[in-house]
């Protein structure tokens, strides 16, 4: 009984130490009052109208949905054609290439980010919404790659084969064959990269200047000290990656037909 | 009646293996040729080369006259039904049908009828809407037949087609598969390791071992009077005796003197008797060790008493009273026994 307790107790704590900072966050993103602190006195939309009146806050989402949009199509078009080429083909030094190809799983972001600003610098290319949104399919690419290689087997090879038997070109096979049938994975692969440059903030502070991205501006708006529109914009955010898990995780843990 | 399909002096190494040693072989329009050897005897390779899925190490294919040794699997007039079917998983039954038709550029309405038609030939017109995995594995297979059907090929290649059913199915199968073959006049080509499905289905059997043709021939040639021993063994059971070809050209054995014409005097040889010509009769007595009771019939092995190196496999009645451990009396025709050369 005791031992129950206590366990029930640990867990609580473990769960509270996890999501009590969002759970202020959130809380306190419906604050009537100008600061972000007990007492709570709402709730109140106020923050989140201001928000949605802030035209950089407004800017960095769009532009921040842009990027996560285009650079995770990208990451997961280029992750399913390397997939592909390292299941399909006898590559010289497949394996060694293949660790190389989700290499930047294991390095920090702020290296890629700083390696990235550098090359960029040096080739003479300014800093933009662009550079970032390399960067995203740099860190995102082995993770596309790693997630669509895993799905790809010698059953579906033989299926290509009696595509090709029947009068397919190379790309119809693709298009009509192989990435139907890896589709879960090709979808996976998307949404996690969503949910990744989503909130993704180093590469994003690196390597843009005007335009940016919502995670970078909501740092501009932390420099200006709290307020509940921090908290707000946050909320946002949150919810957003939370929608992206969700999807993410419906379909990659769905069971499927065999 | 000329070759639709000719293999020319085909070789395949992979490495230092040789899956395929100079083999060469004719395929008539309209026959049914099996491919019948155990795993590893190059059947499936040959296959592959005819699907265009290998390019030999030496040797030629030519398809209706033309070379298509080096031709991609999608400009040859072949098809091949694979061995795990390959249906399009995310695609209905008549999509997948279709399909050849829809990279040939035929019109929907078209393909649409040409499908239908092709499932009804295989009986499956309801499924048309179904999704492969709605199919068990008899349906599926007769999808990958019509698929491959449909795009009218001159032959349709089959890699163990029967391979992944069970037997009754397969059975069934067959008696199928030879009708639908009946009724296309599509030259077939089918690879097996089971004999007698080989049986059952060809016009024409090519038995296979180490990447050679050991034999081919009409199924009741090749077992009546298989060419080598590993044919006699392969294709059904039999007993296989040693012996010594003498100046009379006849044959020795510890089970009695056979006429074996064309045989080099001196020459070491063997013979094969199927045990359906083993009955029961004079001559050989043999002590009973195994009696294996098979519905219509009886499968005994026994030990002659002048050779007991060379257990004799006998089919009798299933009415005989044999017990095992009992003498018995068993004799055969001379004139079935089959002579091979060593």
């Amino acid at each position: 009984m005791m031992a129950r307790i206590i366990s029930t107790l640990y867990a609580a704590a473990i769960y509270g130490f996890i999501f009590l900072p969002v759970a202020v966050l959130v809380l306190f993103s419906f604050q009537g009052t100008l600061f972000p602190i007990p007492p709570f006195n709402g709730p109140s939309l106020r923050w989140y109208t201001a928000v949605l009146n802030d035209a950089r806050l407004t800017d960095g989402l769009v532009n921040s949905l842009f990027v996560a949009v285009t650079t995770s199509a990208v990451a997961t078009l280029l992750g399913f054609l390397s997939a592909w080429g390292f299941a399909r083909f006898h590559l010289p030094a497949s394996a060694l290439l293949r660790g190389l190809i989700t290499l930047p799983l294991t390095v920090s972001y702020l290296i890629i980010g700083m390696g990235l600003l550098i090359f960029f610098n040096w080739l003479g290319m300014p800093k933009s919404l662009i550079a970032a949104g390399i960067g995203h399919v740099v860190i995102n690419l082995p993770l596309c790659f790693a997630i669509i290689y895993s799905q790809m087997g010698e059953h579906q090879a033989n299926i290509e084969r009696a595509a090709r038997d029947l009068g397919a070109k190379e790309w119809q096979v693709l298009a009509l064959i192989t990435a139907p049938m890896l589709w879960p994975a090709l979808f996976a692969s998307f949404f996690l990269s969503m949910t990744f440059s989503w909130d993704e903030f180093v590469i994003a502070f690196l390597l843009t200047r005007f335009d940016t991205t919502l995670p970078v501006e909501i740092w501009n708006l932390l420099r200006a000290g709290l307020n509940p529109k921090t908290n707000a914009v946050g909320s946002l955010v949150f919810g957003v990656s939370i929608v992206l898990a969700i999807v993410f995780e419906l379909v990659a843990f769905r069971k499927r037909p065999q | 009646m000329t070759a639709l399909v000719s293999v020319e002096n085909v070789s395949q190494t992979f490495g230092p293996a040789k899956a395929l040693d100079s083999v060469s072989l004719a395929i008539q329009p309209g026959s049914y040729t099996v491919l019948l050897g155990p795993s590893g005897s190059g059947k499936t390779t040959l296959l592959s080369i005819l699907g265009g899925f290998l390019q030999p190490t030496t040797g030629r294919v030519l398809i209706n006259g033309a070379d298509c040794t080096l031709m991609a699997p999608a400009k040859r007039p072949t098809a091949t039904v694979f061995q795990d079917y390959a249906l399009f998983p995310h695609m209905s039954v008549g999509s997948n049908v279709a399909f050849g038709l829809r990279m040939q550029g035929v019109s929907t309405a078209e393909r649409t009828a040409k499908a239908q038609e092709m499932l009804r030939l295989v009986g499956l017109e309801h499924a048309f809407e179904k999704k492969p995995h709605q199919l068990s594995g008899g349906q599926r297979q007769r999808v990958a037949l019509a698929r491959a059907l449909v795009v009218e090929p001159a032959v349709l290649l089959l890699d163990e087609p029967l391979g992944a059913l069970d037997l009754k199915l397969r059975r069934q199968m067959q008696d199928e598969l030879k009708a639908i073959q009946k009724r296309v006049g599509t030259a077939f080509v089918h690879v097996t390791h089971d004999q007698e499905e080989a049986m059952a289905l060809a016009d024409h059997v090519v038995v296979m071992n180490h990447g050679r043709i050991e034999d081919e021939g009409s199924p009741e040639r090749v077992y009546a009077r298989p060419a080598t021993r590993f044919t006699a063994t392969f294709m059904g059971e039999s007993t296989i005796v040693a012996g010594q070809v003498d100046a009379q050209g006849r044959i020795a054995t510890a089970l009695g003197v056979f006429d074996a014409p064309g045989l080099a005097a001196g020459s070491a040889a063997c013979i094969a008797i199927r045990p359906e010509h083993v009955h029961v009769g004079p001559a050989i007595s043999a002590i009973v060790t195994a009696v294996v009771y098979q519905g219509s019939f009886k499968r005994v092995t026994a030990t002659p008493i002048q050779a007991p190196d060379t257990p004799l496999l006998a089919r009798l009645p299933a009415g005989t009273p044999v017990q095992e451990g009992a003498q018995i009396s068993l004799g055969f025709d001379p004139a079935e026994v089959i002579v091979l050369k060593d």
